[in-house]
């Protein structure tokens, strides 16, 4: 361990610890909006996502961790999982991949909403899952890699 | 409308995201499962499609619903339909391949999803027909091919990887740019829609800049002459299993979307460019061949090879004509199963060497004689020699060739496979035919999860060159359905053509 990183800020720990819940409701909010206003899951998951990297930054790589505690990258496979299905329901209805279905009435509060909300919340996921992922590593890696890499084999990949 | 058309793109997604979500060790042989079922799933569909294509002609179907000229159309016809076969089949033997012959670790750092990731992107290249579509799918393959390459993270393996994401970046770049110029120009990129209006663009000066600009970006990709430097200093690399399936899936789609492009959206370009697209050809080949003579490792000569076939790919669009096209189809096809082949049986003899330096190998062919036989049938499947499928490909490209009067890169193509046997010779002296220098005894055997993959793909081909009957009829119709714009765009956008549906929907 060569440089201890130094996560104690007063100020960004009070500010972070407000923001959490508002940028999270947020994000909700950006996802549920975005097929039909500026919105959508991207942003909405980018939002989420620096919701968890200020905890990052204000506490250290091992708490934000314990806010969501999951596979970031299992999470991104359910939310490709999850955006890949959404056309599934035309094709069964005999018509192309991804054409959409919407309920005829709006819900109040969230609006007219349809199966490309399925999508928006796929890419949600995906989006939350890879910039934490993404985040973290980069947080940890003095952490994960303290000396320098030592010298790989020459000659290729290894092979069995 | 054909939506089964989406079936091959959504079976691969699915399957990688589920193999991700079942990395974990005790999961293992569910994700397997669900790998090798998605990709049979493809194979399956892919037989089928050819089937159909066959007797109902092409499939379209747009994507969400949105009508032709405006939103992503997907098109089969016997071009996308051969290839998506031919790359389907290759994924499934890979996969046997890498199960066999890989280091399970492979899979913590999601080697499988990757794979199939290189298939969703080889797959929708094939049956898009929206030119910016293609860029998308390209940029999907590209992606899982920068992972695959890398993958393992030794300094050779980082080196070559540079080199290779570097140019294809800057292949991008150009493709990006073209698609630019096109729109600024013609107003659309669906390709269907491009075709017609190509007919009456007022400055064609800037066309041909366009199609110039897509032959350096598609060329760069499918590695022809001044932009394959990239492709042999990399492609031995990585592990056998993933060369092989590179030098059966990357530069093809680069070859194909030349096809598609040049062959079919920029059809006048290309009578004007073919004198000079048929002299990179020639180039190609020769530079190739040469350049594999001088190496002396196994994958380094088959990675020169590669190139080397590219020009044979791109003479077949240089004659500008159906027969031309069709030809190039046949000798594509037959030329990403052998080349695959013959890298798996390439890197099954390296596996028992522990090397792939010709120097220190030797004695095989009494040691291991079904590996050496299905070396040697590989070798004259990709000389030419009947009755192996490499024989019909270059038959059918030499003959289109003297029919349009093009003598002489008929000339270099036919000196070309003599070379290439010369070179592979080479190989099976160095490797299969010479006495051994050291004990033998210890070395291990080649297990059969090594042997099959290639060997079944060598028969592929042999049973291809037992029955090219068929498969030419089969091709010559593709070629006809390929150089045919104005059939594609009544299949896209109806008989009144994209225009009056453009037309009709804005007003």
């Amino acid at each position: 361990m060569q440089k201890q990183v130094s996560y104690e800020s007063i100020i960004l720990r009070v500010v972070a610890r407000l923001m959490l819940p508002i940028l999270l409701l947020l994000s909700v909010f950006m996802l549920l909006r975005g097929h039909n206003m500026p919105g959508g899951g991207f942003i909405g998951g980018l939002v989420a996502a620096s919701a968890i990297i200020l905890q990052m930054i204000a506490f250290g790589p091992q708490e934000a961790r314990g806010i969501i505690k999951i596979n970031y990258l299992i999470l991104a496979g359910v939310g490709i999982l999850v955006a890949a299905m959404f056309g599934l329901p035309a094709l069964v209805a005999d018509l192309p991949y991804m054409t959409a279905f919407w309920i005829p009435e709006p819900i109040p509060g969230i609006g007219k909403i349809g199966t490309p909300v399925i999508f928006d919340l796929g890419v949600f996921l995906t989006v939350i899952a890879v910039t934490t992922k993404i985040a973290l590593l980069l947080a940890e890696e003095p952490e994960l890699f303290p000396l320098a890499m030592a010298d790989d084999q020459e000659g290729g990949a290894p092979q069995v | 409308m054909a939506n089964h058309l989406f079936l091959p793109l959504i079976s691969p997604i699915l399957a990688a995201a589920l193999a991700v979500i079942f990395t974990h060790q005790q999961w293992r042989w569910l994700a397997r499962g669900v790998v090798l079922m998605s990709i049979t799933f493809n194979l399956g569909y892919s037989l089928w499609l050819i089937w159909l294509i066959g007797s109902e002609g092409r499939q379209v179907t747009q994507a969400s619903n949105w009508i032709a000229p405006f939103g992503i159309t997907f098109v089969a016809d016997g071009a996308s339909a051969i290839m998506l076969c031919v790359s389907s089949l290759l994924m499934l033997v890979t996969v046997i391949y890498s199960l066999s012959s890989l280091d399970p670790g492979y899979e913590n750092f999601y080697y499988y999803p990757l794979l199939l990731l290189l298939l969703l992107g080889v797959s929708g290249a094939f049956l898009t027909g929206d030119i910016f579509n293609l860029y998308v799918w390209f940029e999907v393959l590209l992606l899982a091919s920068f992972g695959l390459i890398t993958l393992g993270g030794s300094r050779p393996q980082l080196e070559g990887g540079l080199k290779y994401v570097v140019l294809n970046l800057i292949g991008s770049t150009a493709f990006l740019i073209a698609c630019g110029m096109l729109y600024g120009t013609v107003g659309t990129l669906n390709m269907a829609h491009v075709a017609e209006r190509m007919q009456r663009v007022q400055n064609p000066s800037i066309v041909t800049a366009i199609a110039c600009l897509f032959f350096f970006a598609y060329g760069s990709k499918a590695a022809v002459l001044p932009l394959f430097f990239w492709l042999p200093t990399s492609y031995h690399t990585p592990p056998a299993a993933v060369t092989a399936i590179f030098s059966g899936l990357l530069t093809k789609v680069g070859a194909y979307s030349l096809y598609r492009i040049l062959g079919q959206v920029f059809q006048g370009e290309l009578a004007r460019l073919a004198p000079y697209v048929l002299l990179i050809a020639g180039l190609t080949m020769l530079v190739g061949v040469f350049g594999a003579m001088a190496q002396m490792n196994v994958r380094r000569i088959l990675s020169f090879h590669i190139v080397s076939q590219i020009g044979y790919a791109i003479m077949g669009l240089g004659l500008a004509s159906a027969a031309g096209l069709a030809a190039g189809l046949l000798f594509t096809a037959h030329v990403m199963i052998v080349k695959t082949a013959l890298f798996f049986i390439g890197g099954a003899a390296e596996q028992i060497y522990g090397t792939g330096d010709l120097k220190k190998m030797g004695g095989l062919a009494r040691r291991e004689p079904a590996l050496a036989i299905f070396w040697f049938l590989g070798i004259l499947s990709l000389a030419g020699i009947p009755p192996m499928s490499g024989f019909f490909g270059k038959v059918a490209l030499l003959q289109a060739g003297v029919n349009q009067g093009a003598y002489l890169i008929s000339g270099v193509a036919a000196f070309t496979g003599i070379l290439t046997f010369f070179s592979m010779l080479k190989i099976w002296n160095e490797v299969f035919w010479k006495k051994a220098y050291g004990d033998m005894s210890k070395l291990p055997r080649v297990t059969p999860g090594l042997l099959l993959p290639g060997a079944a793909l060598v028969i592929i081909s042999l049973a291809l060159g037992l029955g090219a009957g068929m498969l030419v009829d089969y091709t010559n119709v593709a070629g006809e359905q390929l150089f045919d714009w104005a059939g594609y765009v009544i299949s896209v956008c109806g008989d009144e053509g994209c225009e009056a549906a453009f037309e009709a929907a804005l007003r």
